[in-house]
């Protein structure tokens, strides 16, 4: 099908979840529901660079805590515009403070794409392994400028108070969870399009042989190069509405290793080669995991997510996706 | 006498303590037939892969069609016109044997040309490569479905797709029947008919002889012999390389 | 004033990097040798750490005895873990990608699980040499470092011994470079890696023993590792156990003196910002192949 018939019917799935949770719900779904909309792009920006790429990023907390403190920052400085704006500037900086979250959105992923610039080219030219673990060291750098920086509250937190209400949506979870939506669309659209597009192939190449993708004419340090300024921004701009979410953030929560474990193991579990994997992946473990951590404790709910990574890396390597493929096409028995 | 092709200029490579060439000097004429020969850990492969840009030689250049192409990453040099098809055959796997040569067509061809080719005209094209190395009817299987012998004339079959200047196969006849070396030479021999320079590199002796124009023989790493194929395999050096060691 | 206290930094500093070397010792042969990337290694020192710790509070054992004994015990445990990775991803030349997955799995599982026995409360073990320190003129060495040091570097010695004077250790030198020629002398390839990546963890053990003594320990501090190992690794040189010890001491002293005039909470990032840049400007470390 072609994009923007795809683009229509996400948009119609989206409007209707919308107003099926607006017409039937309370608040708490729409909390809920945010957090599942949040790791189908969290997963689906993993998988753009580690599924498609085969190059494993275990830095998603960092771009995605890019996008929250970016967030804050910007929020930060909406609020004390008395103290640090010159006298000329005060007048029109308070007209465009505080910034609209869109605009947050944007610059949020616009930040994480240039870290993710500056990282891939510093370490993509080496083995995939070492990018792997320089997206780790990277997590853990910011982590630490970040707690070291007063301005966005360091480690004793920022406090990000956002409206109660909001126009056309009322509630302000609404108007989030619908930005959430938004972002899911933009990102399983960038995703498909990929797999679709000539990039996509390249893509593939990498992931299967690089060597011999270097032979074949396939520019492969720039390819890796849009393919982590691409996964980086979209965790980034999924972060930029993290702060109005939560209320109060702090590196802890924000750089959470659980960011690292679910961006991995949901298009692990869902399946890598195709935008679905993530998608179902997100689903399925963002609802258990919602489900668990009211039930049961939330550290268990996380032992659950590894345990079940472990079983489907070893067991399942194609994902959902795979095993729903191989059962296509054993067919119907006689 | 116009320049050579490829000018190979005192080329060396080691890993660690290990010396994998030894200033090599090859120069290859447009449109020549060039057979390479030597025993197994030579260097012949190491030598490819400086060529083509999988390694960087340590010192010495490297220069293609009249341009020095040393700091050239292996892509770029491919788009200049250089391809060739690795020893141990490495398919892109988790694609259809089409696709595994619509690869070089999208990055190589397309990039040269610097023209969008409708997806209809690539899909002729790859079943044209195909049908040449007589891999047709697989055209949608996938690499892990092929013999040894069928993933090595998939990896000849790529290095054409990328339309080359000057083809280098890298054992590609390994395991093949008497009537399939045929069936390749026939058409490494229509290649260069159209003007593509090739170089083989070989075991079978009799393919290499039958094709070559001039042999080149390296043994650990040096050059030891370079010249017409019958009076090669007479130099005393050449014999003793190989039944000497 | 400003002399004793770098002075007493840069002892500390060494004295730790000693320890860090017995940390990183375990990943230089399973990531080093065998080109495993078991980031999980943390997570088997925590482990040590906590084995450590319950003998210690139970049975009033030294800590560093308690993981002597259980050297068998986490030797048998990295065969298995080998024998697993092997069976689902070295067989087929698919590492990359699902063993990374695999390990990272692995280290969280680990860490989670701890997590759940152990709650978050920090534990320490008792031992004689836990706080007091010996004196020399300025110098102040405390015995809670010294102690590790000591047994970490008879601990290396003891591993670079076995990997150049004895045949298995040869052979796990050669596995990753030549084994074919292993074949040929009638030895299992997939043996000798075996039986390095149990040796691999068993270091762990050990590492994990001096870790609590040093200081004290909750699951999460595993992942405070990852990052100085692999700068370690990367900075001495992959495959070069005493380019690890060189490139450990150096870091402890860095990590150090950063501590003490920048204040510790810096440090993380110490490890990694070194990383970082030893992976772009000389990727095959100080003594590298």
């Amino acid at each position: 099908m072609r994009t923007p018939i795809f683009i229509f019917w996400e948009v119609v799935v989206g409007a209707a979840l919308y107003l099926l949770f607006r017409r039937y719900g309370n608040d708490y779904l729409f909390f809920a529901g945010y957090t599942v909309l949040q790791f189908i792009v969290l997963g689906t920006a993993w998988n753009i660079l580690g599924g498609y790429c085969g190059y494993v990023n275990f830095g998603t907390a960092g771009f995605f805590a890019l996008g929250a403190y970016s967030s804050v920052f910007f929020y930060n400085i909406g609020q004390s515009l008395d103290d640090i704006m010159p006298e000329k500037l005060l007048a029109p900086m308070q007209s465009i403070f505080p910034l609209p979250v869109p605009i947050l959105i944007v610059i949020a992923g616009a930040v994480a794409g240039l870290i993710g610039l500056g990282t891939g080219y510093l370490t993509l030219r080496l083995r995939g392994v070492f990018f792997a673990i320089a997206t780790l060291a990277l997590a853990v750098v910011l982590q630490t400028l970040v707690v070291n920086w007063d301005f966005v509250g360091g480690s004793r937190g920022a406090y990000v108070i956002p409206p109660e209400k909001i126009p056309v949506f009322g509630p302000y979870i609404q108007f989030l969870f619908v930005m959430m939506l938004i972002l899911v669309i933009v990102s399983l659209t960038v995703a498909r399009l990929i797999e679709r597009s000539r990039l996509g192939f390249g893509f593939a190449t990498i992931r299967d042989d690089e060597m011999a993708a270097e032979a074949s004419g396939v520019p492969t340090l720039k390819l890796k190069l849009i393919a982590t300024v691409v996964s980086g921004a979209l965790m980034g701009m999924a972060g930029a509405t993290f702060p109005f979410y939560i209320g109060y953030v702090e590196p802890d929560s924000a750089f959470n290793l659980s960011y690292a474990v679910n961006a991995i193991a949901m298009p692990m579990i869902g399946g890598t080669t195709s935008w679905v994997g993530p998608l179902i992946g997100a689903i399925l473990l963002g609802t258990l995991q919602q489900v668990a951590t009211v039930t049961i404790s939330s550290a268990l709910n996380l032992l659950i997510v590894g345990l079940l990574l472990i079983g489907f890396v070893i067991v399942a390597p194609s994902g959902i996706v795979g095993l729903w493929q191989k059962w296509l096409s054993k067919g119907p028995k006689p | 006498m116009s320049a050579p092709l490829l000018q190979v200029n005192q080329v060396s490579k080691h890993f660690g303590g290990f010396v994998a060439l030894d200033n090599i000097d090859l120069a290859v004429a447009e449109g020549e037939r060039v057979g390479l020969i030597g025993p197994n850990g030579s260097g012949k492969s190491t030598l490819v892969n400086c060529i083509c840009g999988t390694l960087r030689n340590d010192t010495g250049s490297v220069t293609f069609a009249g341009e020095k192409i040393d700091d050239l990453i292996a892509h770029q040099r491919t788009r200049r016109g250089l391809a060739r098809s690795f020893q141990l055959p490495r398919p892109f796997h988790s694609m259809t044997l089409a696709d595994n040569l619509r690869i070089p067509l999208l990055y190589t061809v397309r990039a040269r040309e610097g023209m969008l080719h409708a997806h209809a005209d690539l899909g002729t094209r790859c079943r044209e490569l195909l049908d040449m190395v007589g891999l047709a009817a697989k055209a949608h299987q996938m690499p892990r479905d092929l013999t040894q012998v069928e993933m090595r004339k998939l990896e000849l079959a790529r290095a054409m797709a990328a339309e080359p200047k000057l083809l280098i196969a890298d054992e590609s006849m390994a395991g093949l029947s008497h009537s399939e070396i045929e069936e390749i030479l026939a058409l490494l021999l229509r290649l260069n008919e159209h003007g593509i320079t090739i170089i083989l590199i070989e075991h079978i002796m009799s393919a290499v002889m039958s094709f070559s124009q001039r042999l080149v023989v390296l043994v650990s790493g040096r050059k030891i012999a370079d010249g017409k194929p019958d009076e090669v395999i007479k130099d005393q050096d050449v014999i003793g390389a190989y039944l000497g060691a | 004033m400003e002399f004793s206290l770098l002075i007493n930094a840069i002892i500390a500093g060494l004295l730790l990097g000693a320890f860090y070397a017995a940390v990183t010792a375990g990943v230089s042969i399973s990531f080093g040798m065998l080109d495993i990337v078991n980031i999980a290694h943390p997570g088997f020192i925590i482990l040590g750490s906590y084995i450590a710790y319950i003998v210690n509070s139970r049975l009033g054992i030294d800590p560093i005895v308690v993981s002597i004994a259980a050297l068998p015990f986490f030797y048998l445990l990295g065969t298995a873990v080998y024998q697993i990775y092997y069976v689902s991803f070295e067989k087929f030349g698919q590492e990359s990608l699902r063993g990374l997955a695999f390990f990272f799995g692995l280290l969280f599982v680990t860490e989670v699980c701890l997590l759940l026995i152990f709650g978050v409360d920090y534990r320490s073990v008792n031992a004689a040499y836990i706080g007091p320190s010996l004196h020399l003129g300025q110098m102040e060495f405390p015995l809670r470092l010294l102690v590790p040091c000591f047994v970490s570097l008879a601990m290396f010695a003891a591993l670079q011994i076995f990997l150049s004077r004895t045949f298995i250790g040869r052979a796990v030198m050669a596995v990753s470079q030549d084994p074919t020629a292993l074949r040929l002398m009638a030895v299992d390839p997939t043996r000798i890696k075996r039986i390095a990546f149990g040796i691999s963890i068993a270091t762990a053990s050990m590492a994990g023993a001096f870790l609590i003594i040093i200081q004290p320990v909750i699951p999460s501090v595993g992942r405070d590792y990852i990052g100085r190992i692999f700068a370690i690794c990367v900075l001495g040189g992959l495959g070069s156990l005493p380019g690890a010890l060189i490139a450990a001491l150096l870091l402890g002293v860095i990590e150090s003196i950063t501590s003490v005039f920048y204040g510790p909470s810096w440090a993380p990032a110490v490890s990694f910002g070194i990383l970082l840049l030893t992976l772009a400007v000389r990727p095959s470390g100080l003594l590298g192949r």
